[in-house]
């Protein structure tokens, strides 16, 4: 069964990913690790004449606020911690309702699996600002911005998670559904 | 868009109940397994502006569009002028205090050069220009035959999966959304310019994103199959 290849694209077939749930739950569970450094190291480091200045994720979002970018801020708070955060726990009822079954329909699980697919990559938006700020914050003694660790933490911990989407075979949603329905049927 | 007017055409005529009698009586080729929940339908080709969609997930499973293949070519040849136009101009310029600096998006994509960053560095040079690059060439090599009626390139079937695979590392809209947001972070701290590549790499996602709406797969493969490689 391993071998059997697509005869349209090449791509190697299974009909049900036996190990898609491991994958799904490696690389939850590196993401989650990096999640954690990601939120407690400084994402940004602001140097100007007058002060030296380390914020991490949560700090820069509520100094943005302080500044009155309401709007921006919460771009970024949804983008870095609401996203993340939302993205683990679906993923990981996902995987566990694939094995157990769940009250929830698969179609509603399956339209979840469909908005965390879409909206994972979104989260890497905070890493580009960050790159945009230092490539561009320049300014010898008047002001330079730097990249802190959580970073490439927070890059990572994306990275992971959306590989642990990818890994799940949406299929098995259905799965456990069918197969009550044929029992029913017969 | 003409979504709203798309009735969903009904693909499905066979539901995955009663498949192991119907599978007999069909040719693989008029098959369609819905790549989301795996529900199988016998499919045809949906009426100019109808959408095939899966009964059960409603994913969209066949979207053929009036003369996209010549529409798509056009998109993607202009995206890889301008990525690469993109790429040497200035991108952003801020002055404060006298003092001045102007970035390209190679200067953004290397801006982690510490070693522990360096992976970084390449991971979103990859994401912004490299992979959205590498897309718009596979699709460009696999489209460019059909288009024109002609025997398909070597490999083209391989390409035209890999584009699709790597579909969503493809970030530069995402980064264009983060562009937004550093301006904003930075706009009481210094005053800000935008060079040509930053019009550039606008028109650019506009456009990365259109054409990924007008690129129907089912098509594609069909169109790929007719003539085989």
């Amino acid at each position: 069964m391993d071998a059997e290849r697509c005869a349209r694209c090449g791509a190697r077939l299974v009909s049900r990913d036996q190990g898609s749930i491991s994958r799904v739950w490696a690389w939850w569970a590196a993401g989650l690790i990096c999640y954690v450094p990601a939120n407690l190291y400084p994402m940004l480091v602001t140097d100007t004449l007058v002060s030296h200045q380390a914020s991490t994720i949560i700090g820069g979002a509520v100094e943005i606020a302080h500044h009155g970018s309401y709007g921006i801020a919460a771009i970024i708070l949804i983008a870095s911690v609401l996203i993340p955060m939302g993205k683990f726990i679906a993923v990981a009822f996902l995987a566990l309702s694939a094995r157990r079954g769940s009250r929830m329909s698969p179609n509603r699980r399956h339209h979840l699996y469909e908005v965390v697919e879409f909206i994972g990559r979104w989260s890497m938006i905070d890493v580009f600002v960050v790159a945009i700020l230092s490539a561009l914050v320049q300014l010898s003694a008047v002001a330079q911005i730097r990249p802190g660790p959580a970073a490439l933490t927070f890059a990572l911990s994306v990275i992971f998670t959306m590989l642990s989407a990818q890994s799940f075979d949406s299929r098995l949603i259905w799965d456990k559904a069918r197969e009550r329905e044929r029992k029913t049927a017969q | 868009m003409t979504d709203l007017a798309h009735s969903h055409a009904e693909a499905a005529r066979a539901s995955d109940r009663t498949l192991p009698q119907a599978l007999g009586d069909h040719d693989l080729s008029d098959l369609i397994g819905c790549p989301s929940c795996d529900a199988l339908y016998v499919a045809r080709m949906p009426e100019q502006g109808e959408r095939a969609v899966c009964g059960h997930c409603h994913t969209v499973l066949i979207a053929p569009r009036k003369k996209a293949g010549a529409r798509i070519l056009a998109l993607s040849l202009a995206t890889l002028i301008l990525v690469v136009g993109a790429l040497f101009f200035p991108f952003l310029e801020i002055h404060a205090a006298g003092f001045g600096n102007r970035a390209s998006i190679l200067d953004v994509a290397s801006s982690f050069q510490s070693n522990r960053m360096a992976a970084l560095s390449l991971a979103t040079a990859a994401m912004i220009v490299v992979v959205p690059l590498i897309r718009m060439v596979l699709i460009l090599y696999v489209l460019t035959p059909i288009v024109f009626d002609a025997k398909p390139f070597a490999q083209a079937r391989r390409a035209f999966r890999w584009s699709q695979e790597l579909k969503p590392w493809a970030m530069a809209e995402i980064f264009a959304l983060g562009c937004a947001v550093a301006l904003v972070k930075v706009a009481d701290l210094a005053q800000i310019g935008f060079g040509p590549a930053f019009w550039m790499f606008s028109a650019l996602v506009l456009i990365v994103m259109f054409n990924d709406n007008y690129l129907c797969t089912w098509s594609v493969w069909k169109s790929l199959e007719k003539r085989p490689d």
